[in-house]
């Protein structure tokens, strides 16, 4: 019984001083390469529960409002996000960014719930206005180390994501419940914004 | 007694060998795929989004306009590449211009989000003008020796297998949502530009 078991140990304990002296180089710096960048850029939006809620509700009013805004405002709303990203990279400010978000949420919000029907135009004007703010908050913190251009492009992506979220959802507006449910959305979304700006002002 | 001994010296060269044997390869040099240097040119083009995104926004762009206008770009852009290649070989080291790559996602990424009506003719001359930039830009620095050559191949292949994949993919589409969903992708290739080219300015 005994002998077994010193048998064992003379097998395993060769195998162990070899597997222990092949250890893998340390990662002691941050992470990089192109995916951390495209990652980072992705995480960037969504973890912001303010960026969050506006971009859903771009995609509710979009589909309240149908064709031709539900497909208008997703094109225009990445190129406007933008260029308030440039804005904020070449250090131009924009005054009262996080004022802009919430406020942002409150009236896209608002617009969902009392299912507001303004002209295209004032309604892309809308959109592009706050579109600025948002880009200049989150386009401008890339990590050092990072691929600028994935990190642009992974930030670009999930807003769209997130205007798809907002469309999918959207796409009840067809029933009647549907279109009661997306009033409240719009009100949660008003009442988030709320909450924001007096985080802002706080 | 003995017996045992001897077996345990067995073991013991048995794993030092199987340690010895599992080797990792020295990665003197990026992106070296181990297949020859077809491959290499092949993968520095697919692991490369500067490269690829102004590609596939041309692809978009001509899909978008009609098979005629794919096929156009098929055939233009992979040679051009490969003039512009040549012509960089020359030149001594990369010096990539950020702001340029930028503007050429804004200006594709845009043009397919408004879904422009560009003439056969501006779709050679855009395609012909981005062969030669980034061609020249990756014929910088590569050296010259016979196997550039075949590392050019490599990378002219993946070129034209990625247009004629997204072309045909988008020329097909008839769907009025399935090609705004382009536009979508379009708007998205240009708004990365933008962020592109503010950090470049801030760069400086």
């Amino acid at each position: 019984m005994k002998s077994s078991k010193v048998h064992t140990m003379a097998r395993v304990l060769p195998t162990l001083i070899f597997v222990m002296l092949c250890a893998p180089s340390a990662f002691a710096h941050p992470q990089k390469g192109d995916a951390v960048g495209f990652l980072t850029g992705f995480r960037h939006p969504i973890s912001g529960l303010d960026h969050v809620l506006a971009m859903i509700a771009v995609g509710l009013w979009g589909a309240q409002l149908g064709s031709p805004a539900i497909w208008l405002l997703p094109v225009a709303f990445p190129i406007v996000m933008a260029v308030g990203g440039m804005l904020g990279l070449m250090g131009i400010p924009v005054p009262g960014t996080e004022y802009g978000i919430a406020l942002s949420a409150i009236l896209l919000g608002a617009a969902v719930l009392f299912e507001l029907r303004p002209s295209l135009t004032i309604a892309a004007l809308l959109v592009g206005f706050f579109a600025i703010f948002h880009g200049h908050a989150h386009g401008a913190e890339l990590p050092p180390g990072q691929s600028a251009l994935l990190y642009s492009m992974g930030f670009v992506i999930a807003t769209g994501c997130l205007h798809a979220v907002g469309i999918g959802i959207g796409t009840v507006y067809r029933w009647g419940w549907g279109q009661k449910l997306l009033r409240v959305a719009g009100g949660l979304v008003t009442v988030g914004g709320v909450f924001f700006l007096w985080k802002a002002a706080a | 007694m003995n017996r045992k001994r001897k077996s345990h010296v067995s073991l013991y060269a048995f794993v030092a060998f199987s340690f010895a044997m599992s080797a990792v390869p020295a990665e003197a040099h990026l992106n070296s795929t181990g297949m020859g240097p077809f491959y290499d040119g092949l993968i520095h083009f697919l692991m490369n989004p500067e490269d690829i995104v102004p590609v596939v926004a041309l692809a978009l762009l001509a899909g978008l306009r009609g098979a005629n206008y794919g096929r156009r770009a098929l055939f233009v852009l992979p040679t051009a590449w490969f003039l512009g290649a040549l012509a960089g070989l020359s030149a001594l080291a990369a010096n990539p211009q950020p702001f340029i790559a930028a503007a050429w996602f804004v200006l594709l990424g845009g043009l397919v989000a408004a879904d422009a009506h560009v003439s056969l003719r501006a779709t050679t001359v855009l395609a012909a003008l981005l062969g030669l930039y980034h061609g020249y830009l990756n014929g910088m620095g590569m050296g010259q020796s016979l196997s550039v050559l075949v590392i050019l191949v490599g990378l002219v292949f993946a070129i034209f297998v990625l247009i004629a994949l997204v072309a045909a993919f988008v020329a097909r589409l008839r769907a009025s949502w399935a090609r705004i969903a382009i536009r979508v992708g379009g708007s998205w290739i240009a708004a990365s530009g933008l962020l592109m080219l503010g950090w470049t300015t801030r760069a400086r």
